[in-house]
């Protein structure tokens, strides 16, 4: 494979075509913080964390490192006091939901997030699709989905494969980033109310049965 | 009629049609657009039928039902050719007397013309109507004309002359080059110059290809591509087949909207016209080339429209987007290099084809080319469909198409863009139609929405309306783009309360640059719009609300209390009798009162006060005065 070769934070590097900025970085030892990436699992972008500057053909853009493949004689920089504001935004946002999170807590040190600045939400669950995805990838089980779209998204068991399948395995749970408690809490509200299966979503938002295909 | 087998077939076939036409022939057409429909055309088309036959001019008139004209408030409309003469909101009862008069006696149905609402001057002539002369309609125009399931009313107006000249006497590239130099830019919203597209789908490497038309139409209340669609949907798929050759696909896919089953309708009768005369399948014209083309209903979501969404929707995926790169030019459908673009787009290029890059690039400005249509809706006159070239102005568009602002009122600003577009005030009216220069200002073409707002309308509660449909339209994938439009709804639905906070604005800055920032797709990257364009032009407005907890606009409820002045009371009991919420104490002879814990802001009052007495006033950021006490209540 061909070689790219970029520049970040003022360090060159040569990475084969396809690689991230993210994997790219990391290769030269800089940190970029994430939450919904996970190293078994193929880049989602959901959270957003790990955005960067990058000017690439005459254009500078801010783009999710974890997703977005180098390009010949990139200039990335991870830390700028734009890219810092929105990973202190994102951070806040986040700690609405999932106060308590460990890991959003520690970040949130680093850039300066206010948890309490905005109302606290009642889900706890900041959908970076870590469970979801591990889920589908690893397991293909598709035991846990995302449902419905924009500001009323949850993840929920669908509860006829998780009675089969969650009991002996539950390895989602240690990934979710708000404390294994979410995942947890919600496959236990799926077990213990029975209720009609729903169909998965498809962010399509229509209530045909058989989806949108 | 069987397969036509070379393009000396199709041009001989053509000629028969137009040799069976006798252009002086009294031809009446009826629009049998979705609007129309709704206002009955179905029952006029009945009408016409029976009439022709009732009145002996079978041999005389010609009748066709058309597609969309784009005045839809004003249907259903009947053009009379050779004249073009125009009546509007025809009823099954008017058929008669158009025959009789109009056809029959070359008279004038006078009461079904237009009628000028700031001249009361009538129009005759469909070319006289202010609505239509400020237009150009290059795409638009030939709906008027011809019948959508016709193929042969399509090929009376040059249809497949394109695809026989680019089958035969181009190549891929020239093709591509032609789209080019036309400097077609796509309709769709984001304005990416097509030809450049084309390229890049042409040259990714792929034996399999695809092309698609993105038909999802999300905007609330926009319907420029369902009338291209339903009206004429043989361009659309000539458009289609041309970018397929170009690009070297033999597939393509055609996406509509749910919601749309008349341009569905319409398309698969065109599909199968065009398969039966040889004109979609394989071996086109003779030329070697094949291609087949399939419809896909979508799933009714706003965000399926964004065209990663939508290509995993056709893939009976979730219709969620995936970061780009890569681009669907290299990694589209099935993972295959895919060209989706605009049915506007998609129906220019015919037109581009037939008359030559240099006629389309000669229209408009520097940058933006040919005609735009728009749906132009809200505080205005008239309302409906209308194509400008590119370089027109918003204020020709609003008040020479538009007519201006109904009534007495004052034109506050106008919205571009669909719901992730931006206000634009008084001051920007002269911006152009133009993909640049709409941003520059703040707003953008989008897909073509433009809302008009008088003086009544509340920019913060505009701004809190947008982000409200925004809501619930994002995927809720990423977190600024889910997360940031809740909070700046929130502050939004604060401020139109009277609950918002001191560095609320701030806030909402800071909060537009992250959604803005660091979503993942369009809709993210494009949300905070409303947001912003409202706060840099109408900042007073966001203020008011703010530190005096007053509406400008007297629109927000919460903000706004009605009260009647004693001394101009004429205890005439009009606001009394209107009032559903029993919320006036009034009275003969007797100064009215609002009883405001009752009082539901209904504005009832307010229009019913005659104007002479102008008694009730709406108030916004003062107290409502002591009210009136009772024995001090009898006038005179
Ligand atoms: C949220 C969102 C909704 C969109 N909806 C539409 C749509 O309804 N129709 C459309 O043609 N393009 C829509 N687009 C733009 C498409 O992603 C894409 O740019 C377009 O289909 C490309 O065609 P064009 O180059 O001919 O404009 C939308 C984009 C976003 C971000
Ligand atoms: S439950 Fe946890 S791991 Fe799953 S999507 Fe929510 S935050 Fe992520
Ligand atoms: S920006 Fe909004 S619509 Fe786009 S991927 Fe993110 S959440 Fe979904
Ligand atoms: S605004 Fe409506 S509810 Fe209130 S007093 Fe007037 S008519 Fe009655
Ligand atoms: S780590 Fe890149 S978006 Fe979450
Ligand atoms: S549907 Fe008849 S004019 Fe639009």
């Amino acid at each position: 494979m061909s070689e790219i070769s970029l520049q970040i934070d003022g360090k060159e590097v040569a990475v084969s075509a396809g690689t991230t900025i993210l994997e790219a970085a990391r290769s030269l030892g800089i940190e970029i913080p994430t939450v919904c990436d996970h190293a078994q699992l193929s880049p989602y972008g959901a959270c957003r964390i790990c955005t960067v500057e990058a000017d690439a053909n005459g254009r500078t853009n801010l783009v999710a490192s974890c997703q977005y493949p180098v390009e010949k004689d990139m200039v990335v920089r991870t830390k700028t006091e734009q890219v810092d504001k929105i990973r202190k935004v994102l951070l806040e946002q986040m700690l609405s939901h999932a106060p308590d999170s460990e890991q959003l807590v520690a970040l949130g040190q680093i850039y300066g997030a206010d948890r309490d600045r905005f109302e606290k939400e009642a889900s706890f669950c900041i959908l970076c699709g870590l469970c979801v995805r591990y889920c589908a990838e690893v397991k293909k089980k598709d035991a846990i989905s995302f449902f419905d779209r924009g500001a009323k998204r949850e993840i929920a068991f669908l509860p006829e494969i998780a009675m089969q399948e969650c009991w002996d395995c539950k390895e989602c749970f240690p990934l979710c980033p708000t404390s294994a408690l979410q995942a947890a809490y919600v496959l236990t509200e799926a077990l213990m109310t029975p209720t009609e299966p729903a169909a998965p979503s498809c962010g399509g938002g229509c209530s045909s049965s058989e989806g949108c295909g | 009629m069987s397969r036509i087998k070379s393009p000396a077939e199709l041009e001989a076939f053509r000629k028969e049609i137009l040799a069976q036409r006798d252009p002086d022939k009294p031809c009446i057409t009826l629009c049998s657009g979705s609007a129309c429909n709704a206002t009955g055309s179905g029952k006029v088309a009945a009408a016409l039928e029976l009439e022709i036959e009732k009145q002996g001019v079978t041999t005389e008139v010609v009748s066709r039902r058309t597609g969309c004209h784009g005045f839809c408030e004003q249907g259903p409309i009947v053009v009379i050719y050779p004249q073009g003469i125009c009546y509007l909101k025809v009823q099954p009862e008017d058929i008669a007397e158009i025959i009789s008069e109009t056809i029959k006696k070359q008279k004038i149905v006078e009461r079904l013309l237009y009628v000028d609402p700031n001249s009361g001057e009538r129009a005759t002539l469909e070319e006289d109507i202010p609505f239509y002369k400020y237009q150009k309609r290059l795409v638009l125009g030939s709906n008027r004309k011809i019948d959508p399931r016709s193929l042969e009313d399509y090929l009376a107006v040059e249809g497949y002359q394109a695809i026989a000249k680019v089958l035969f006497e181009m190549t891929p590239e020239q093709v591509v080059g032609e789209v080019k130099d036309a400097k077609l830019r796509g309709r769709g919203g984001a304005g990416f110059p097509s030809g450049l597209k084309w390229d890049f789908a042409r040259n990714a490497p792929g034996d399999q290809k695809y092309v698609v038309v993105n038909c999802d139409e999300g905007d609330p209340g926009a319907y420029m591509d369902r009338s291209v669609m339903e009206g004429n949907p043989f361009a659309v798929l000539e458009g289609l087949m041309i970018g397929a050759y170009a690009i070297g696909a033999n597939e393509g896919y055609i996406y509509v909207r749910q919601e749309y089953p008349l341009a569905v309708a319409n398309l698969t009768v065109a599909i199968e016209k065009a398969e039966e005369y040889g004109l979609l399948g394989k071996n086109i014209l003779g030329s070697g080339f094949d291609f087949t083309i399939k419809v896909h209903r979508g799933a009714g979501a706003f965000i399926c429209g964004e065209e990663t969404s939508l290509l995993n929707s056709l893939e009976g995926k979730a219709g969620e987007p995936n970061a780009r790169p890569p681009f669907p030019a290299i990694r589209g459908l099935w993972s295959k290099p895919t060209n989706i673009n605009n049915v506007e787009t998609w129906a220019n290029i015919p037109m581009i084809i037939n008359k030559g890059a240099a006629f389309f690039s000669a229209i408009g400005t520097e940058s933006s080319k040919g005609t735009k249509i728009f749906s132009l809706v809200g505080k205005v006159n008239n309302t409906g469909l209308v194509e400008v070239p590119m370089g027109a102005s918003l204020r020709d568009i609003i008040f020479k198409i538009g007519g201006g602002v109904p009534g007495d009122k004052k034109f506050k600003a106008v919205q571009t863009g669909g719901p992730s577009g931006g206000c634009l005030p008084e001051d920007l009216l002269d911006t152009k139609v133009d993909f640049d220069e709409l941003s520059q200002a703040g707003a953008m073409m989008g897909s073509g929405g433009m809302i008009v707002m008088d003086e009544d309308t509340c920019l913060v509660d505009i701004a809190r309306y947008f982000l409200a449909f925004l809501s619930d339209e994002s995927c809720g994938k990423c977190t600024p783009c889910r997360e940031g439009i809740r909070q700046m709804l929130k502050i939004l639905t604060n401020m139109t309360k009277g609950l918002a906070k001191e560095g609320d604005i701030d806030l909402l800055f800071e909060l537009a640059e992250a959604t803005k920032g660091s979503s993942m797709c369009a809709l993210g990257k494009t949300a905070p719009n409303p947001v912003l364009s409202t706060l840099n032009h109408f900042r007073e407005e966001y203020e008011a609300h703010i530190n005096e907890k007053r509406c400008p606009s007297l629109s927000c409820k919460e903000l706004i209390a009605f009260h009647i002045e004693p001394e101009k009371c004429k205890g005439c009991g009009a606001c009394f009798r209107k009032c559903p919420a029993e919320a006036i104490e009034g009275g003969k002879k007797r100064i009215h009162v609002v009883v405001q814990e009752k009082c539901t802001k209904c504005g009832g009052c307010h229009e019913a006060c005659p104007a002479a007495f102008d008694a009730v006033k709406i108030l916004s950021g003062v107290p409502v005065p002591e009210a009136t006490p009772e024995e001090a209540r009898a006038i005179g």
